[in-house]
């Protein structure tokens, strides 16, 4: 889900900056809120799960491939403002070191990745958990459904991307100048391969993860959310 | 064991077991990731290259680019899935490093709890 450089005209580029800017502004103001000493930790823990998750390509044999995110769970630990803080610093770090996802798309990535992704996921996690207690089925199945739904919605914000450049930018021929694919074969695709292979993935991903800690550590599923709004 | 400390080892031994985020879809002849092949994969998919596409592709050269994957370390396969390996670490310990950094930053006016 990592847009390259090329694939996007300077219009989404700039649209996508230009609204990141004030989101990583408002999630800093957030964080700087919320965010205790003895939480920096599971911040950069954070950072470096999802860069990590995000080098295990699952493939479609003959097919593409795609890769987990992260970015609902780190949602749930530390609310959604800093997983867009700890998401961004792993997307900034995979395109400037990596080239994984373009430094003109940055903004773009960001968007999907580390603000549709944890806000999605992180708001269904809260619909369905509701007052539910912390060790409960519940919340791990809202959990799950968090990190699924999340992550289809990043890649239908990516699918748009890709699909309007057709129509923003093209020769008097009509050939493409950036993404060739149109918005229906785009938003398709990635929400298609999303749903059907990666999406499951990243709520395995997810639960297993909050299972984990509501056996180890239930307060760090209880405190946080609560705290950030 | 403090949680925190499994947590590490946790992102450790993700680590470690990288590679197979390379090998397992190569095995697999699993291809580029929808949206992410290169000027000359896409012409082979559409026929043409977008103009400005090709031109816009080549602004950033990475240090490590593919994660060591295209043989930054070595062309055979071990030496890249160590590459891959290695990448992971560096990748890891500078989000580590950011994140640290920008937790510092952000929770030092923090009231007593």
């Amino acid at each position: 889900m990592h847009i390259p450089d090329g694939y996007l005209g300077p219009i989404s580029c700039g649209a996508f900056y230009a609204v990141m800017l004030p989101v990583w502004t408002i999630a800093s103001r957030k964080v700087k809120k919320s965010l205790a000493a003895k939480q920096v930790p599971l911040l950069a823990i954070g950072a470096a799960f999802s860069f990590v998750i995000m080098m295990f390509n699952i493939p479609i044999p003959g097919g593409t491939s795609g890769h987990a995110v992260g970015g609902v769970l780190v949602a749930i630990l530390l609310g959604p403002w800093a997983a867009c803080i700890a998401v961004s610093v792993a997307l900034v770090i995979q395109a400037f070191l990596f080239g994984d996802g373009g430094l003109t798309a940055l903004g773009a990535n960001c968007f999907n990745m580390a603000f549709v992704m944890p806000f999605i996921g992180y708001a269904l996690y809260r619909l369905i958990s509701q007052k539910s207690p912390i060790k409960s089925f519940r919340r791990l199945f809202a959990a799950g459904v968090g990190g699924y739904f999340g992550l289809v919605a990043a890649a239908l914000s990516a699918g748009l991307e890709f699909g309007v450049q057709p129509i923003l930018h093209h020769t008097a021929s009509g050939q493409a100048l950036y993404c060739p694919y149109s918005i229906k074969i785009a938003v398709l695709a990635m929400v298609g391969e999303h749903m059907l292979v990666f999406g499951w993935i990243e709520m395995v991903v997810t639960a297993l993860v909050v299972k984990f800690l509501q056996g180890q550590d239930p307060d760090l599923l209880r405190t946080i959310p609560d705290t950030v709004e | 064991m403090k949680t925190l400390s499994k947590l590490w080892i946790g992102i450790a031994f993700l680590a470690v077991i990288t590679p197979l985020g390379l090998y397992v879809p190569y095995k697999l002849n699993s291809k580029s990731a929808w949206g992410e092949w290169s000027a000359q994969e896409i012409k082979m998919l559409v026929g043409y290259i977008p103009g400005e596409l090709e031109k816009v592709s080549g602004v950033w050269k990475a240090p490590v680019s593919g994660y060591g994957a295209h043989g930054w370390f070595g062309k055979d396969a071990a030496h890249r899935g160590f590459g891959y390996f290695l990448s992971g670490i560096i990748g890891i310990a500078a989000c580590v490093g950011i994140a640290f950094i920008i937790g510092k930053i952000l929770s030092k006016k923090e009231k007593k709890r």
